[in-house]
């Protein structure tokens, strides 16, 4: 291995590291605030890839009836609610939020063909779709059970996992699709070329990792959704709706899918089930953080796309298993170093 | 109950009793299929699946129900499939599976039960070497040495004298590079490097910089769908100008929808159906194949077709022709049908079907040969043949 190539291996690293360290913030943020194991993560990625091919195939994107579907269910959920506490007036919002607002987009689509608008309203109108469907899916699948145990939670997280899966094969079919890069640029440093994508999405996470942290930071709502991941029911007494901060973890969770799925597609093929090993690895990545630790899941997330690069130079059959028994060493040192404290009750 | 209703009611149990009727009289044959119409190998199922709705409903004035179930390219689903269309279902014969393993998973069973069976998949071991077991079982796809000669051929002819191999780390790259190592150490043809990497990758940078160091003069992808897009691109991105080989695992429109402009130039055998219409006339299968093409077309809109189909179709044409000579010994739904069934199949000889000629025998339950394979290759997003 020369200079050259490690360099260029190092490159193809980074990239993927910086997917993997966004869904990691991702799954440590919906952790956190929820105790969800947001196993459907991947499928957001991949949700969020294959509707702007669809788009840009100009073909009307399965997710719009997904949207729809959800968002009547979550219509009928929340004004047999409202009738049942004589809230009338909550009604008309309910509608205009969760029918209106779908059925508007899907008019859009109909009326202006998709695959002639530039780019960038592409990625906007896929991004709608896409993500409404994470607190949508929060409200009828996690709301109602949000006392419930971790493992609880984490059995509902891979039953919707499976269903969202399931219905990505019905709406993009077993085959995968790519899109257009954002850019044709390429830069010569050296001898290697730099792809202007693989830029622009390390750039892109940079800049959404900068952006969560001024959200946490600077913004009610971040602070909202800090105070909630440190102490639920302490946040509750502050007058911070439980309900809320977890519908605002799981559309941030989602839009950074969705958007993931976006940057990567120019980069490789996207298929209905890829998104599952993408979230995996930013899984381990957010492992290595604890499921706690922003910085160390990031950090741990590039590792993991670092290893999983040079390892695909030096063994390229065994990329996976070297992938994931990183995991073992890193789960042996935090039961070693940290003390174990009792979660359930 | 409205009237009209009543009616339709009426006459849809007559029609039924007399069906039940009819059915005892002259039994029906059976033939029960199991396609992985879901899960990984799915692009490779649908039109399987698709392929047994356009098959002939009568054979020989009896009349034949397909029976299709999928597995899921799951090996126990399969399983249950093949146990359930016998124990169920009584079938004469099994078609299936699509992959490897299930087809593996299925011979057990179909053996045990002495129900012929024939699989759609790539792999020689399915039918290779004869045994007990093997003696139930034949396979229309052609057979992954088929496919590596051709490759082999191609390379010496065209004096290329080294190639680097990257394909899935699984049973269909594994299967491949077996065969073309075996094929290719026999012709001198040097392997400088062989890598593997899995269908949901989004990288395989790491591989091809190692293959491109070995400076090949060319590279063979053993990959299958549009998850062999993917190290072609790569290759291209990182400058190299050598020769590239696909196999025919990548036989589909999708895997141009996708490759684009990444795949253009991609040499790959394939079997003759995918260029029926660029084939000479005097080709023994053209008109089989052009039979198939335009039946699948009509029925799933034009460029649909794709060479797995194809399989399904090539099983149809040894049912149907094997049926005749076995309703002359016993009748459907017996054990006796299910041998003659079997024997009517392996003495098959020359029979034109949608990828080559099956001549088929005692010890070769395949049945095709050089001609099930032509070299194609990419051009201005379509393929083809290269001669």
């Amino acid at each position: 291995m020369d200079l050259q190539i490690a360099l260029l291996l190092g490159q193809d690293g980074i990239t993927n590291g910086a997917i993997y360290a966004l869904l990691a913030l991702a799954l440590v943020l919906v952790f956190a605030v929820t105790r969800v194991i947001f196993i459907p993560q991947g499928e957001f990625v991949a949700y969020g890839a294959l509707t702007l091919a669809s788009l840009q195939a100009g073909k009307l994107p399965g997710t719009l009836w997904l949207l729809l579907g959800l968002g009547a269910a979550v219509a009928l959920v929340e004004i047999a609610l409202a009738l049942r506490t004589r809230q009338m007036r909550r009604i008309p919002s309910i509608l205009l939020l969760n029918c209106g607002i779908p059925l508007l987009l899907g008019g859009i689509l109909f009326a202006i063909p998709p695959a002639t608008l530039p780019l960038a309203v592409q990625v906007v109108l896929a991004l709608m779709l896409v993500v409404p469907l994470g607190p949508m899916v929060y409200r009828l699948a996690f709301q109602p059970i949000a006392e419930a145990s971790v493992l609880v939670l984490l059995i509902v997280s891979i039953a919707v996992h499976v269903t969202l899966i399931g219905l990505g094969l019905l709406f993009f079919g077993a085959e995968g699709s790519r899109t257009p890069a954002f850019t044709d640029m390429s830069f010569e440093i050296g001898d290697a070329l730099l792809q202007g994508q693989t830029v622009l999405v390390v750039v892109a996470s940079a800049v959404l990792i900068v952006a969560l942290y001024f959200f946490f930071e600077r913004t009610i709502y971040g602070k909202a959704l800090r105070a909630t991941a440190m102490n639920r029911t302490g946040a509750r007494l502050m007058g911070i709706s439980a309900t809320m901060a977890g519908k605002l973890s799981f559309t941030l969770a989602t839009l950074i899918g969705a958007f993931s799925g976006v940057l990567i597609s120019p980069i490789t093929t996207i298929y209905y089930d890829s998104g599952f090993l993408i979230g995996l690895k930013g899984f381990v990545g957010a492992i290595v953080g604890g499921l706690a630790s922003y910085p160390v899941a990031a950090a741990g997330a590039v590792l993991v796309g670092l290893l999983e690069a040079y390892s695909s130079f030096w063994a390229s059959a065994y990329k996976e298993v070297i992938v994931f028994t990183m995991i073992i060493p890193v789960l042996l040192w935090r039961s070693l170093t940290t003390r174990h404290v009792e979660e359930e009750e | 109950m409205p009237k009209p209703f009543r009616r339709t009611l009426v006459a849809a149990l007559i029609s039924a009793v007399a069906a039940t009727a009819a059915s005892t009289a002259l039994a029906d044959i059976n033939i029960g299929v199991s396609v992985s119409a879901t899960g990984p190998a799915a692009s490779l199922g649908i039109p399987e699946k698709n392929t047994f709705a356009l098959l002939p409903q009568t054979v020989a004035g009896q009349k034949v129900n397909y029976i299709v179930l999928d597995d899921a390219t799951d090996p126990t689903a399969a399983t249950k499939n093949i146990k359930k269309l016998i124990s169920e279902n009584k079938v004469d014969l099994v078609v299936g599976s699509t992959t490897t393993p299930n087809s593996l998973a299925m011979m057990d069973v179909a053996a045990e039960n002495e129900t012929p069976m024939i699989s759609l998949a790539g792999s020689a071991i399915v039918v290779e070497p004869m045994d007990a077991k093997r003696y139930w079982v034949f396979k229309t796809a052609q057979n992954d040495a088929h496919m590596a000669t051709a490759i082999v051929e191609y390379m010496t002819s065209h004096n290329l004298q080294s190639i680097a191999f990257i394909g899935f780390a699984d049973a269909y790259g594994e299967g491949w590079y077996k065969e073309f190592a075996k094929i290719a150490e026999a012709r001198k043809i040097r392997i400088v490097a062989s890598e593997r990497y899995q269908r949901n990758d989004t990288s395989v940078t790491g591989q091809i910089l190692k293959m491109i160091a070995a400076k090949p003069d060319a590279v063979l992808i053993g990959a299958a769908g549009t998850p062999a897009v993917l190290p072609q691109k790569s290759l291209k991105e990182k400058g190299y100008k050598g020769v590239i080989f696909q196999t025919h695992g990548v036989a589909n429109a999708d895997f141009l929808r996708v490759g684009g402009k990444d795949v253009e130039g991609a040499l790959l055998p394939v079997g003759p159906m995918m260029v029926a219409a660029q084939l000479p006339d005097s080709y023994p299968n053209k008109k089989v194949a052009l039979d198939y093409v335009s039946k699948y077309e009509t029925a799933h809109g034009k460029g649909s077709v794709s060479a797995f189909g194809g399989h399904a179709w090539d099983a149809g044409l040894l049912i149907n022709h094997a049926i005749p000579q076995a309703l002359k010994k016993a009748q459907p739904g017996s054990k006796e049908f299910r041998k003659a069934l079997r024997d009517a199949i392996e003495t098959t000889q020359n029979l034109p079907a949608a990828h080559g000629v099956f001549n088929l025998s005692a010890q070769d339950h395949q049945g095709f040969d050089q001609r099930a394979r032509v070299m194609a290759k990419i051009e201005g997003g379509s393929w083809k043949l290269v001669k």
